[in-house]
This record gives structure tokens, C-alpha cells and sequence, in this order.
């Protein structure tokens, strides 16, 4: 193993439901700012994260334009962060649940997703220095 | 002897289930474990003064570190002023240098 | 490396999955040597006793076939050789006593779960 340390996560919620997702995201924020090796593997409903089709809306309750308001995508968070693990010499690999992707119709995700397994998620885990599993509730 | 750190992201308001957390985390650390539990989102409220909080804030007499993420904090109006006895407040990059170190590390 | 999957969360999406996830990806991951051990805690020690029919659902003229058989599922993990442990007292506190566990179901303390846990290298919970 390396001296840049390699994380494993796996999250299994989609956007806009609850706030696991962005405690989560920030623990990879970290990583990526370091350099890490990070591997996500996204379960079930998390594979509409990355989902490329999202798109902004205004917000009339804030009195803001599709611009002013800048409502957050997951799929940019998630890009960003693939891009903040490059620069700073580190890697995002994003694995989406293929089953997961399949059923729920999510097959048109950002550049750097890909599909995988559960056998994905043990060998990740497995090479990794630590692995943090974040069920749903 | 292990290092544990309890990430805790529900209260004990909502969620009965919490209760059994705490108890887990004064086992680990009766068991002679270094625990962490570190209380993110939701978790922090009942790290608030005056909360009915009493199984939080016996934790730290049994041997638990109990941290509270100082976003989640913030985003609720938490001050650091106004934790309970026992209840530290720290950045999450606090939490997730001992997961980076290897901490056996449980989302709850 | 050895983990030992937590699993707390029951009949969440289990009829629209036809399993419980954290179940099957147990089984999934099993399937490609991973080394694991299991413990049912919270409402998921339901899935510790037989006789579980989710059988039955339409929506107008679509029936569901093949509905989850969580207990079922939680057989088969023994039969592959994975510890099953469920947790006594979160048993006792939703009505079911440990002589209703299936066979092969360990039944284990609250305050055991220290000692088991560190029988593993990582603790995951679903």
C-alpha cells in the first residue's frame, strides 16, 4: 500500500432526502483535498447522485432566477470532487450499483461514474485503509 | 484493545435507537476500547444545554469522547457556549483523521 | 480482512427489492469470498423467525410475484457458513424470545457485541 491512504465509502441515499449524503460528501471533500485514493461504492438509491440528467430550477418562495438561486446538483458536488482528487494527485473512483442503476432507470451518469458489484465494494474495502458504510434509514 | 469511533447522526428525540448507540459505545469503552462518538446532523441536538439529554451526558463519565461537529452545530444554533457538560466541539476533519487512521469507524 | 455486517434496518424497500438490501449484498459479497459475519440488531432481529409472507400485493391488474422471504434469506446465510447473531434483549423488547430464533441463529447480549466486535477486523452497519 501506498503512503497516500486509500478510503473506501458506501452510501446507499439519493438526493434531496435526508443529510447523510452531504456529512458524507464532506469526509471525501477531506480526502480529496490530501490526495487520497477514495472509492465510492453508491447502493441502491445512490446511484441517482451522480445522474447527469439533473438540472437547477428557480426558486419563487426565495424571490431568485435560475441564476440567483444556484441550486446545488449532486452530480456537480460529486464532479468537483473528482476534480479536487486530481489535482491534488489523488483519485475518485465513483462505482455505481449496475442492479441498483438498472432498476431505478439511472444509466446516464456523469464522466468518471462506473458501473460495478458488490464484489466491488469487498475489493475496494479490501485494499483500502479503512471503509465507512452508511446505511439508510 | 481496539480504537472505535461512533459516528452518530440520529438524537434520541426521534429515534429510541439512539439510546441503545449510547449504550453501546459506554460497552466498547467498559470493554477497555478508546471511543470516540461523534455527533453529526441530527445528533448534535441533544448535545444542546438543557436537553433532555442525560444518557449523552453520562457517556463521558464512562469513558467516551463525545465530540459534535461544529457545521452541524452551527446549522442548528448550537453554540459552543452552549453544549452540555462533556460535549466538546471540533471540525469534522477531527473525525475523519481517525477514520483515515484505521479507527474501527461505525456510521449510526 | 474481516467485517461484520450490522444490520439495523428492516422491511424498508423490502417488497419492492423482493429481499432486504443489506441481506443480499451479504449474500453478494459472500458470492466473491469476502469474509463476514452478520448481526441482527433493532427492528431487523425480526427476520431472525420463520413463517414471514409478504405474499399477496397487487396494484389493479399487476400482481407481484416472487415476494421477499426474508427468513428465507437469513437461512441461507447459515447454510453458507456466515455467523448469524441476533441480539436478545432487541428480540425481547419487540416479543420474540430466543427459542423462536431459527436454527442456527446465535443469539447474543448487547453488552457480547464489544467482545464480537473485535473478533472483526471492521464493523459495518446497514
Amino acid at each position: 500500500m501506498s503512503d497516500k491512504k486509500a478510503l473506501t465509502f458506501s452510501i446507499m441515499d439519493g438526493p434531496f432526502e435526508q443529510a447523510r449524503i452531504v456529512t458524507v460528501l464532506r469526509m471525501i471533500d477531506i480526502a480529496a483535498k490530501r490526495g487520497y485514493k477514495i472509492s465510492v461504492f453508491a447502493y441502491e438509491g445512490a446511484v441517482s447522485l451522480p445522474f447527469a440528467k439533473q438540472a437547477q430550477h428557480p426558486n419563487a418562495v426565495h424571490g431568485n432566477d435560475l441564476a440567483e438561486e444556484n441550486h446545488p446538483l449532486a452530480k456537480d458536488w460529486i464532479a468537483a470532487l473528482m476534480k479536487t482528487a486530481r489535482d491534488n494527485g489523488g483519485e475518485l473512483d465513483w462505482i455505481n450499483c449496475g442492479l441498483c442503476v438498472d432498476e431505478r432507470g439511472m444509466g446516464d451518469a456523469i464522466d468518471g461514474v462506473r458501473r460495478g458489484t458488490p464484489g466491488d465494494l469487498w475489493s475496494c474495502a479490501s485494499e483500502s485503509d479503512n471503509t465507512l458504510i452508511v446505511g439508510t434509514r | 484493545m481496539s480504537d472505535y469511533l461512533l459516528i452518530q447522526s440520529q438524537d434520541p428525540f426521534e429515534s429510541s435507537a439512539t439510546l441503545r448507540d449510547y449504550e453501546l459505545a459506554t460497552d466498547l469503552a467498559s470493554a477497555g476500547n478508546k471511543v470516540t462518538l461523534f455527533l453529526v446532523q441530527n445528533g448534535t441536538l441533544a448535545g444542546r444545554q438543557g436537553a433532555n439529554n442525560a444518557a449523552l451526558s453520562a457517556l463521558s463519565a464512562k469513558g467516551v469522547d463525545v465530540l459534535a461537529d461544529d457545521f452541524s452545530l452551527r446549522e442548528r444554533g448550537i453554540s459552543e457556549e452552549s453544549l452540555a457538560d462533556g460535549v466538546k466541539a471540533t471540525s469534522l476533519e477531527t473525525a475523519f483523521d481517525q477514520f483515515a487512521a484505521g479507527t474501527k469507524t461505525i456510521w449510526l | 480482512m474481516k467485517a461484520l455486517q450490522v444490520i439495523s434496518s428492516a422491511y424498508r424497500c423490502t417488497i419492492e427489492e423482493q429481499d432486504d438490501p443489506a441481506v443480499w449484498i451479504t449474500h453478494a459479497m459472500k458470492g466473491q469470498g469476502a469474509e463476514l459475519g452478520v448481526v441482527l440488531r433493532g427492528n431487523a432481529v425480526c427476520y431472525s423467525i420463520e413463517g414471514q409472507d409478504a405474499s399477496g400485493i397487487s396494484f389493479g391488474d399487476w400482481q407481484q410475484t416472487n415476494p421477499p422471504r426474508l427468513d428465507r434469506d437469513i437461512a441461507s446465510l447459515v447454510d453458507k457458513g456466515i455467523d448469524v447473531y441476533v441480539i436478545e434483549e432487541d428480540a425481547r423488547e419487540r416479543g420474540i424470545t430466543s427459542s423462536a430464533f431459527m436454527p442456527g441463529l446465535k443469539p447474543i447480549t448487547r453488552a457480547a457485541l464489544a467482545g464480537l466486535f473485535a473478533e472483526y477486523d471492521q464493523i459495518w452497519n446497514w
